[in-house]
């Protein structure tokens, strides 16, 4: 066991430190050394898990614990997880930190308007990025739409939520969707 | 160093705040899960540099939901504030995803669930549509826009690696937010 915890750490903390962008950019990686490289699963499970870690509360990136829950329980779920978020994490913060004791000047007033519309820019291309990666269809954008519609009126985020998971079991005990997988 | 005119927030309150967050947000849309909570309605934090931190967060590596979250502590409370938000970001939804594999294991497949887990997955994206579509409304300046088009054709349509494009684009955006705010 300790031999498949070093390789959890060996694994995910190279991955922190260049996943760049993020979620999906470590997705294609993790897959190749979780499926191919060390076997701790078959492919058709990493699927099965990154649909579960995508519908889970949560950042997306918790299926790097899943993993590690695969490869060696509980202990290897915490080493995945803390490989994965402890390096990057502390990058973020020391660079953080410096940004933060600049204080509030006029200067990073100007930077951060400069930054906001790369922000903005930056989160319609993770939703497209996403929608690639679920691989999602016509009833996936229909309710993509209809759920940013009810946001934008006000309707509260668990309440799309709940409107939304309901309807789906409902249609699918219905038989009207397919079973999914 | 912080603003006299926003309320500052309590350390156990961000841990509440973003534990609540990480526990609600399912199918993910997190950065607008924090926007509505930290943004809007606890005015903790002005909406730019707010923004300014997504903009951080996707540029460093590592996941960027949890890059944001201690972004937004570190700059509400320092170090502290910055523990408070990854142990609630990420402390409560890493138990419940694990019972939720072990849901998973008892059941041998998520082929009964698999329709349900796609429909919230696009139920959570709508939560970052939404952050998107908001802030996107709010700006300021047609140069804004010009930004915002060209980053999502790079990075989200054209798939260009995104560190690159944002070499590119950051000098630019924050030389014309530097010319246009003289200039205002």
């Amino acid at each position: 066991m300790p031999e498949r915890l070093l390789a959890l750490l060996l694994v995910f903390a190279p991955l922190s430190l260049v996943s760049l962008g993020g979620g999906p950019s470590i997705f294609a990686e993790m897959q190749r050394q979780a499926v191919e490289v060390h076997r701790w699963m078959p492919a058709g499970m990493f699927t099965d898990l990154f649909a579960i870690s995508r519908a889970a509360p949560g950042p997306g990136s918790l299926i790097g614990a899943l993993v590690g829950w695969q490869a060696a329980g509980f202990a290897g779920a915490l080493v995945a997880a803390l490989a994965l978020y402890l390096p990057s994490s502390l990058l973020l913060l020391g660079i953080g930190h410096w940004w933060h004791r600049r204080g509030d000047g006029p200067a990073r007033r100007v930077v951060e308007r400069g930054l906001a519309p790369l922000a903005v820019g930056l989160i319609f291309a993770g939703v497209l990025t996403l929608l690639r990666a679920d691989g999602a269809g016509w009833l996936e954008l229909v309710t993509l739409g209809l759920s940013t519609l009810a946001l934008l009126r006000g309707v509260s985020p668990y309440w799309v939520l709940l409107v939304v998971g309901l309807a789906y079991a409902t249609l699918q005990q219905a038989g009207a969707i397919g079973s999914g997988g | 160093m912080s603003n006299p005119q926003r309320p500052q927030a309590p350390l156990l309150e961000i841990l509440r705040v973003f534990g609540a967050i990480g526990m609600a947000s399912f199918g993910g849309g997190l950065p607008g899960w924090m926007h509505r909570e930290v943004v809007e309605k606890r005015g903790w934090m002005a909406e730019e540099r707010f923004l300014a931190g997504i903009a951080l967060g996707q540029v460093l590596p590592g996941p960027n939901s949890v890059n944001l979250a201690l972004y937004i502590g570190q700059q509400l409370r320092g170090w502290a504030g910055a523990a408070m938000a990854f142990l609630g970001i990420l402390g409560p939804p890493f138990l419940f995803i694990l019972a939720l594999t072990l849901l998973y294991g008892w059941a041998g497949s998520v082929a009964g669930l698999g329709v349900v887990l796609s429909g919230v997955a696009a139920a959570g994206l709508a939560n970052s549509l939404t952050v998107g579509l908001r802030t996107a409304r709010r700006m300021r300046g047609l140069w804004s826009w010009a930004v915002v088009l060209a980053t999502f054709l790079g990075v989200g349509v054209l798939r260009l690696p995104m560190i690159p494009v944002m070499l590119v684009l950051g000098p630019v955006s924050i030389g014309l937010a530097w010319r246009f705010a003289r200039h205002a």
